[in-house]
């Protein structure tokens, strides 16, 4: 069984590499800044004693005031995963750091959240529609959607 | 290797064919607005022949030979399909039909049955599937999705019933529908074909052609 890491402690230890990143921390999920996520990502991959070297799954939920795009990380050989959460403010323009570059299967699920929640990520190297096609007017997975 | 080589080397599809794509669904969106023809119209046809007898005793034969040998061509989209591999099963038996055959080319084809929902992503391929297959082709919407778009009708992404994209002979109502019921659909669009006018009315095989061409927009 996959022991799920408390996010208190994984912030602690963030916090002593980039002091400025994590927002908030709970039990459960880390919170970080949007513009720092790729460095928070990049440090959870690389560090040897957390090594997140597989990515679960991005997914992405609309709440009203803000996006969160959320990222489930773990670690094949220590066993252990995370949630690690960010949140982007802006609902006409909303950019959040792709992660591609670390996992190469964040690639069509940040496609996805770009079709269907209308969420940039900044760096992604083929950022356009995956599920609906070319010409399509919206995002329909937003609140305000109709 | 690192993880940024291989996104370099990394085969995207083309900018230019997504626009297309996006462009032809559009176009079949513009075109399914337009009116359906009344599927029952044939019930209500009087039977006009030419040269009633030995015209219409060669009708019989040729309409023998096509209902009892109708292959179907793979387009299962969704669920519904299961449907229909279990009416193709050994317990429903649909080679007593003569139908046992699932072509896999829709060049060799004459029935398609529609079996689930359908996106408009995935609409352009149906149509084109429909327009390979050889004349005559007959096709059933199985189910409510193939209906009219069944519970996804007012999603943004699916097509409200296989008629705005093809002409439909025969609705096979349910959720899914049972076996029975598709081989009672079945049933139905053999009594369609047994009616149907080669020779002995030159008018026949013309309608069809309008039917179609109503749809793919050409004159």
């Amino acid at each position: 069984m996959t022991v799920s890491l408390s996010g208190n402690e994984v912030a602690k230890q963030i916090t002593k590499h980039l002091s400025e990143a994590v927002i908030k921390a709970s039990g459960e999920a880390v919170l970080v800044k949007s513009e720092s996520i790729f460095d928070v990502a990049e440090y959870l991959k690389s560090s040897p004693e957390l090594d997140f070297d597989y990515l679960n799954y991005i997914t992405a939920v609309d709440y009203y005031d803000y996006f969160e795009v959320v990222y489930q990380l773990t670690s094949m050989k220590h066993n252990h995963s995370l949630v690690l959460k960010t949140r982007c403010y802006d609902r006409d323009n909303p950019v959040v750091p792709s992660v591609v570059k670390l996992w190469q299967g964040a690639d069509f699920q940040e496609r996805e959240i770009y079709d269907l929640m209308g969420i940039s990520f900044e760096g992604h190297p083929n950022l356009k529609r995956i599920l609906l096609w070319e010409g399509f007017e919206g995002h329909p997975l937003r609140k305000d959607y109709l | 290797m690192e993880i940024g080589d291989i996104t370099q080397r990394y085969i995207y599809s083309d900018a230019e064919l997504d626009r297309a794509e996006g462009e032809a669904i559009e176009a079949l969106k513009a075109l399914s607005q337009q009116p359906i023809p009344d599927p029952d119209k044939w019930l209500e046809e009087k039977q006009r022949y030419v040269f009633p007898y030995i015209l219409a005793s060669l009708d019989i034969i040729f309409n023998w030979a096509r209902r009892c040998s109708l292959w179907p061509v793979i387009c299962f989209p969704a669920c519904c399909a299961f449907e229909f591999i279990a009416a193709n099963a050994s317990r429903f038996d649909l080679s007593r039909f003569g139908m046992e055959i699932l072509r896999a080319s829709p060049r060799q084809a004459d029935l398609m049955i529609t079996a689930g929902t359908l996106t408009w992503k995935a609409a352009p391929q149906v149509r084109r599937i429909y327009e390979q297959m050889a004349e005559p082709k007959w096709v059933i919407a199985m189910g409510a999705c193939g209906i009219s778009g069944g519970i996804f009708r007012s999603s943004y992404n699916v097509v409200p019933g296989y008629n705005r994209i093809v002409p439909v002979d025969v609705y096979v109502p349910g959720c899914p529908p049972r076996p029975e019921a598709l081989i009672y659909g079945i049933r139905m669009l053999h009594y369609k074909i047994s009616r149907g006018r080669t020779l002995s009315s030159p008018l026949a095989g013309g309608e069809r052609l309008e039917e179609a061409s109503l749809l793919s927009g050409k004159d």
